[in-house]
């Protein structure tokens, strides 16, 4: 991350001219520190998540209760039968660990896109639009930003019955703010821009105009949002997890390992260190591919 | 200012009111609430008796509207768990989860000002990107994955601070540490480019030339204007730290708001928890609300428009 600035900028230096604009971040983005190692980081959780079932030693759910707390290779007692070691129900931990990543990646790809629809939605209609439907939309932002957004989650799920889907939904439908805030104002930077003038000039429906002048050119800003409410997304269902209220026993959920480990973390500590890890390795990995596309697309906001 | 003053406060109001007509779609939502307080072994009869008493069989805005009128006059209703009115429970429990809130977003801001100063003033050095390591790694930490690390290390390893309960302020240290660091990486951020901004601009460099000191110039006029927008992004803040209490006071055993919501969603009494939830929505609109005016009262381009 630190020679990014320079990288960029040479990048742009030495591009030939006739790159389109999508050509030219794609260069860009390969010469990016944190683009590189978020996307590789990413790429081998969903590389992980995918091929589960082929890399895990043994089944997740799989109880052996003579094989309790069996600690890590690393450790004097330990064995390559089990190299992180099995809980307190004989699970084999690696191969958790393994399933975990497929908790994770799904629930936060399934309510960013929940999130990103909606958001997305209110926001370019209260850019495009303006006057009444921005000021409804910001009141619906505003209402929704006032209410504690752990509280109200852990609230629903409660009402509803915790399951994977129930959790998906509820993070889904309450996370777009930070979408339609960033949506609105990227639209209202290109609604009144030749081209949308000039397709409205032309009698082009609203939804033509959306969809084929507006939204390709706040994608990029989009982009940037998903990636940071994915990361978001994956945070709280590990915290709802943790609270119990969350995905449920004996689904592999990294956040409900961690709670479960916590009984024990005094004696066997690998036992929430090992999957809080991976959580904060998985939100940091997309954390920086947010953070480096944005500084792709837009290298002159950089401070 | 008058204008933007009422237009503001009617915002305030109108989020308020859609805040509570949520808080009571969760209430009833959560199941019957008559079967709740007529008990155990209750009999069809009983629980028909309540339905009366609590009026429960009337339609449901006559219902919202007599609700509104005794939660605004500050009667939350009871806790079918505790058996004591909610607002009470919420009462003795509030002082734990405002100093907790307050501690927390003094370690934040005590840790980001100063960063985003020393990042500001020589951008892309050494010291800047460690700063910016540390908001993004900051930002990637699950708070309760970190509360428990800072336990292991802090409380059983090291054996330099408690672990849980309320006997002393050092009960304190870590869990606002643990709730305090999940805003440090905004207000830095924000600090640093209001820093940045600042220091590019016209007055700063005259103040350079009169030959002002350095330090004078730094923080008489330029710190002075950059942190104005962290004034209202810490009150917005400490607003998350409320709500987010819930994950750290369950962790350390303190008997805050949090604690107490999390306690009675286990056990199902939602009247608390929506207790809990209107509590929290007022005080955020407060904040929000209070950050506002304060930029507007600075800044006067923002109530004209």
């Amino acid at each position: 991350m630190s020679e990014s600035p320079v990288t960029t900028e040479t990048a742009g230096a030495e591009a030939p001219a006739p790159l389109g604009p999508w050509a030219r971040m794609r260069r860009r983005s390969l010469r990016h520190g944190s683009v590189l190692f978020g996307g590789f980081l990413l790429l081998a959780f969903v590389a992980i998540a995918l091929t589960a079932p082929l890399l895990a030693p043994h089944d997740p759910y799989a109880q052996d209760l003579t094989k309790r707390l069996i600690d890590p290779v690393w450790s004097a007692k330990g064995s390559w039968a089990h190299p992180l070691g099995t809980d307190q129900l004989g699970r084999d931990y690696l191969s958790r660990m393994l399933y975990g990543s497929r908790v994770s990646l799904i629930i936060g790809l399934v309510a960013m896109t929940i999130s990103g629809l909606i958001g997305t939605a209110m926001g370019v209609a209260a850019g495009y639009f303006g006057g009444r439907v921005d000021h409804v939309v910001n009141f619906v932002v505003t209402t929704r930003l006032s209410m504690p957004v752990i509280l109200v989650a852990l609230a629903v799920v409660a009402i509803a019955g915790s399951s994977l889907v129930v959790v998906v939904l509820v993070l889904g439908f309450l996370l777009w703010d930070r979408f339609a805030v960033v949506m609105r104002s990227a639209t209202r930077q290109v609604r009144d821009l030749e081209y949308v003038t000039a397709a409205e000039a032309l009698g082009m429906s609203v939804w033509r105009i959306v969809l084929s002048e507006i939204l390709p050119n706040v994608l990029g800003a989009l982009i940037v949002i998903a990636t940071l409410e994915m990361a978001h997304a994956i945070l709280l269902e590990a915290a709802l997890s943790f609270l119990g209220l969350g995905v449920q026993p004996p689904t592999p959920s990294w956040g409900l390992m961690v709670s479960e480990g916590r009984k024990v973390m005094f004696f066997k500590s690998w036992l929430i260190t090992i999957p809080g890890a991976a959580l904060f390795l998985l939100v940091l990995a997309i954390n920086l591919l947010g953070d480096g596309l944005r500084d792709v697309m837009a290298p002159e906001g950089r401070g | 200012m008058l204008g933007f003053l009422v237009k503001r406060l009617a915002l305030a109001l109108l989020v308020a009111v859609t805040v509570s007509v949520v808080g009571f779609v969760l209430l009833r939502a959560s199941g019957d609430i008559a079967v709740a307080i007529a008990g155990e072994g209750a009999t069809e009869t009983d629980i028909q008796a309540v339905r009366q008493q609590y009026g429960f069989d009337r339609p449901l805005p006559v219902q919202y509207v007599e609700w509104l009128g005794k939660t605004l006059s500050g009667d939350l209703g009871r806790s079918v768990y505790f058996n004591v009115p909610v607002a009470q429970l919420i009462a003795e429990r509030l002082p734990v989860t405002l100093l907790l809130g307050a501690l927390s977003l003094v370690f934040a801001l005590a840790l980001s000002i100063p960063l985003g100063v020393v990042a500001a003033l020589r951008p892309n050095s050494l010291l800047d990107h460690a700063a910016l390591w540390l908001a993004v790694f900051g930002q990637a930490m699950p708070s309760f994955w970190f509360a428990l690390l800072l336990i292991l290390v802090l409380g059983v390893w090291g054996r330099l601070l408690p672990i849980s309960g309320t006997g002393s302020l050092l009960n304190y240290v870590m869990p606002a540490i643990a709730l305090g660091y999940y805003a440090t990486p905004a207000i830095m951020r924000l600090t640093r480019a209001g820093m940045v901004e600042v220091l590019g601009s016209d007055y700063i460099r005259t103040a350079r030339a009169k030959g002002l000191r350095t330090g004078k110039v730094l923080f008489k006029h330029a710190l002075r204007n950059a942190v104005i927008p962290v004034v209202s992004l810490a009150a917005v803040q400490f607003g998350f730290m409320l709500s987010g209490s819930i994950v750290i006071e369950s962790i350390f055993a303190l008997p805050g708001v949090g604690q107490l919501a999390w306690i009675s969603l286990q056990r199902s009494d939602f009247t608390v928890v929506q207790g809990i939830v209107l509590m929290l929505s007022v005080i955020y609109i407060l904040l929000a609300l209070l950050a506002d005016l304060f930029n507007a009262w600075l800044d006067p381009r923002i109530r004209v428009a």
